[in-house]
């Protein structure tokens, strides 16, 4: 059966600009083969949460460097689980002190990754946890 | 005795001869059995470099066309006759957290250990021009630097600190001329005179396009606003520098040391030439015009690009601009250590970068420094960490020993070529740029965004493939362990929002609607926008608000999305 590629959304919440990571990540996944969709700056979880409903995404990953990921990650939990969307995986990076990593993943965040790891790393953990794509769904 | 020496046969050798033969007899037979490749010799920038440099990389080297003496044209030696001699560089940490309160505090605690300036952060909120009430805050109060709604917190942040002995520089870009002007604003209820202060407001929109992406308003209306400020800054503000032309941000994004250098100088041209369009001539705002670079891993190259810099802007102001004062053609320059170049893993190591990192900017001849502290990949610092930072510079003037010569590089080999190549490399990207219409039209296209974006990847390959090496990231690890790090309190948001329902309440209303709605009026009619802007802070308008007016006559940017 001739699979299609895992589509991930690369989200930037928060007021910050620093998007060398998030344009790297980006990059990085498509070299492996994925298909990305980056939503720019400075997205509110509702325009993270509505960009994965309606491109039926496989993954979610968030990129924060700000600060404000204990205000807007439990905000965006939540709407992907009111959108009936909760099982969307979500992965998350950037600066997030690692004191509060544990009450990420209780929200759901199934991995954080912090600075320093390498990108072959999250495309491996990806594959590894979510899969290299999945059955093409024809529409 | 060296001519014997040289002598082959009859003939004496050139240098560059002479380097031909050691390096096919003795260098090359040598390096086979080495056990480091030669494809790892590149700096940071990925640029290759010689195993050894000598006079024949200096080949048509002319020492008062490249060099000449300090404070003499081309100012490659420095912009100064006696540079750190005269006077050390200015110690300038760039800080600022929770609220107005907090931050002041901190600010009295540099003044005391030795700080000579100030370098205000202000939180993210206030950076887009948005109130600490307004949705998008949500989570961000006090925590990037600190929360600025209003002239009332600015009030708080400079209390007890004597506004015209010290100087104060403002990390502020879109609203730029609004923090500017509550500053101002500030001093003369000290009793204070705007034409003593002095200090520096970043004001450099181009580069928020280019790499830290804090933008507001479209281009052209932003580049209006800082012409305004040069202008306003020129007659009222003399001793104040109207804006920072900022390659930091550039090389965070993860740009080249060339294309750090050639975007921002490219950057500066385009200030120049929108200010000559509005008419006002060239000696007139161009010795207030500043710079701010990243002092990067690679130490030789930044030197050289710090050195390559002065060069460029002096023949640019002189020959290309036609200007005439001497102090038009000085690169005046604030560097900071890089913070990408900071590591999670084995956090302490930091603060050897970070001095390396600063031994660059003051061997090349830096105006101002900040160092990072050693945390700054966690959190904003921590006193302590900052307490390190600051340190670090001290001993690097006053017990290196570095500070007693000028431009102590000057004349070396390898120094030299170095800062000729970034110099060619750097003048061949700004004639691309020329080419193209101009740096906001290469801004449209996409060009220096993508240039960029491509660096950065290519590095991050780099150190994945360990042909760039990382010290406790991908080499040389070590189990984790974690350091105390400053949290910034969910009570300042609450502190932040109730001063704000404060200044709301106690105002006056009809003066805040009449401040801006005269300038809404002066942006459609395109006058100078400071008096104005003066007028409305000084009713208590909040930024907020006056972003807000201006955004209904200037519109707002929208990027193109890329990656």
């Amino acid at each position: 059966m001739p699979r299609k590629k895992l589509r991930v959304l690369i989200a930037k919440p928060g007021l910050d600009g620093h998007d060398r990571g998030a344009k790297v990540i980006c990059r990085a996944l498509r070299d492996a083969g994925m298909e990305v969709i980056y939503t720019g700056l400075r997205r509110t979880p509702e325009e993270i949460v509505n960009a994965a409903v309606q491109e039926d995404v496989d993954l979610i990953g968030l990129s924060i460097l700000s600060g404000a990921h204990p205000i807007l990650f439990p905000k965006i939990m939540k709407l992907l689980r009111d959108k009936g969307a909760g099982d969307i995986p979500v992965i998350a990076g950037g600066i997030i002190p690692e004191k509060d990593i544990p009450r990420m993943k209780r929200l759901g965040i199934r991995e954080i990754f912090l600075p320093g790891t390498s990108t072959q790393d999250i495309i491996r953990w990806i594959e590894e946890h979510i899969g290299k794509g999945k059955p093409k769904a024809k529409k | 005795m060296s001519q014997d020496r040289l002598k082959r046969g009859k003939v004496p050798l050139s240098v560059g001869e002479a380097y031909e033969r050691w390096r096919k007899e003795k260098y090359l037979p040598a390096s086979k059995e080495a056990h480091r490749p030669e494809a790892t010799f590149t700096t940071v920038s990925g640029r290759k470099i010689k195993e050894l440099y000598t006079p024949d990389d200096l080949a048509g080297f002319d020492y008062f066309l490249d060099l000449g003496f300090p404070g003499e044209y081309p100012f490659t030696r420095g912009i100064h006759p006696t540079m750190y001699r005269g006077r050390l560089w200015t110690m300038r940490q760039f800080s600022g957290f929770g609220t107005a309160e907090d931050t002041n505090k901190r600010y009295k605690y540099l003044l005391r250990h030795g700080q000579t300036g100030l370098s205000v952060a202000f939180h993210l909120p206030t950076l887009m021009g948005v109130d600490s009430d307004h949705p998008l805050a949500q989570g961000e109060i006090g925590k990037c630097g600190v929360a600025v709604d209003s002239l009332a917190d600015m009030e708080v942040l400079f209390r007890g600190i004597p506004l015209d002995k010290i100087t104060t520089s403002m990390t502020i870009n879109a609203p730029a001329a609004v923090l500017w002007a509550m500053y101002i604003a500030v001093a003369e209820k000290k009793g204070i005179s705007p034409r003593v202060i002095s200090g520096t407001i970043q004001n450099d929109i181009l580069k928020e396009y280019i790499a830290q992406k804090t933008f507001i308003f479209p281009p052209h209306p932003s580049m209006k606003l800082i012409v305004d400020t040069f202008e306003y800054g020129a007659k009222e503000v003399p001793r104040w520098n109207t804006i920072s032309i900022s390659g930091y941000h550039i090389r965070e994004a993860g740009a080249t040391a060339v294309q750090e250098l050639a975007f921002t100088l490219r950057d500066g041209i385009e200030y120049v030439e929108w200010a000559l369009e509005r008419g006002l001539k060239v000696d007139e705002f161009a010795p207030r015009l500043s710079y701010f670079f990243n002092a990067h891993n690679d130490f030789f190259e930044e030197v050289a690009k710090f050195r390559a810099a002065r060069k460029i802007w002096a023949r640019v102001m002189k020959d290309r601009f036609g200007a005439r004062n001497p102090r038009s053609w000085w690169l005046r320059f604030h560097t900071q250590t890089s913070g990408v170049s900071l590591m999670a893993q084995q956090p302490y190591n930091n603060v050897v970068r970070v001095a390396l990192q600063a031994l660059s900017a003051v061997l090349g001849g830096t105006q101002s420094l900040h160092t990072n502290s050693l945390d700054e990949t966690y959190a904003l610092p921590s006193e302590q960490a900052v307490t390190i930072a600051l340190r670090t510079q001290q001993i690097i003037a006053h017990e290196s020993g570095v500070a007693n010569v000028i431009d102590p590089l000057g004349g070396s080999y390898y120094v030299e070529a170095l800062t000729r190549e970034m110099e060619e490399e750097a003048t061949a990207y700004i004639k691309k740029i020329d080419d193209m219409g101009g740096m906001v039209r290469a801004i449209e296209l996409g060009f220096p965004q993508r240039e960029i974006a491509d660096s950065a990847y290519w590095y991050q390959r780099a150190v994945e493939k360990k042909e760039k090496i990382i010290v406790g990231v991908n080499a040389f690890e070590m189990a984790h362990e974690p350091i105390p790090i400053l949290e910034i309190d969910e009570a300042v948001a609450r502190h932040q929002l109730a001063r704000l329902r404060e200044v709301r309440r106690t105002r006056n209303k009809t003066l805040v609607a009449h401040a801006l709605s005269d300038l809404k009026k002066a942006a459609r009619d395109g006058q100078n926008l400071m008096p104005f802007l003066l007028s409305s802070v000084k009713t208590y308008a909040t930024l907020g608000e006056i972003m807000d007016a201006l955004k209904e006559v200037f519109g707002e940017y929208q990027e193109p999305i890329s990656y």
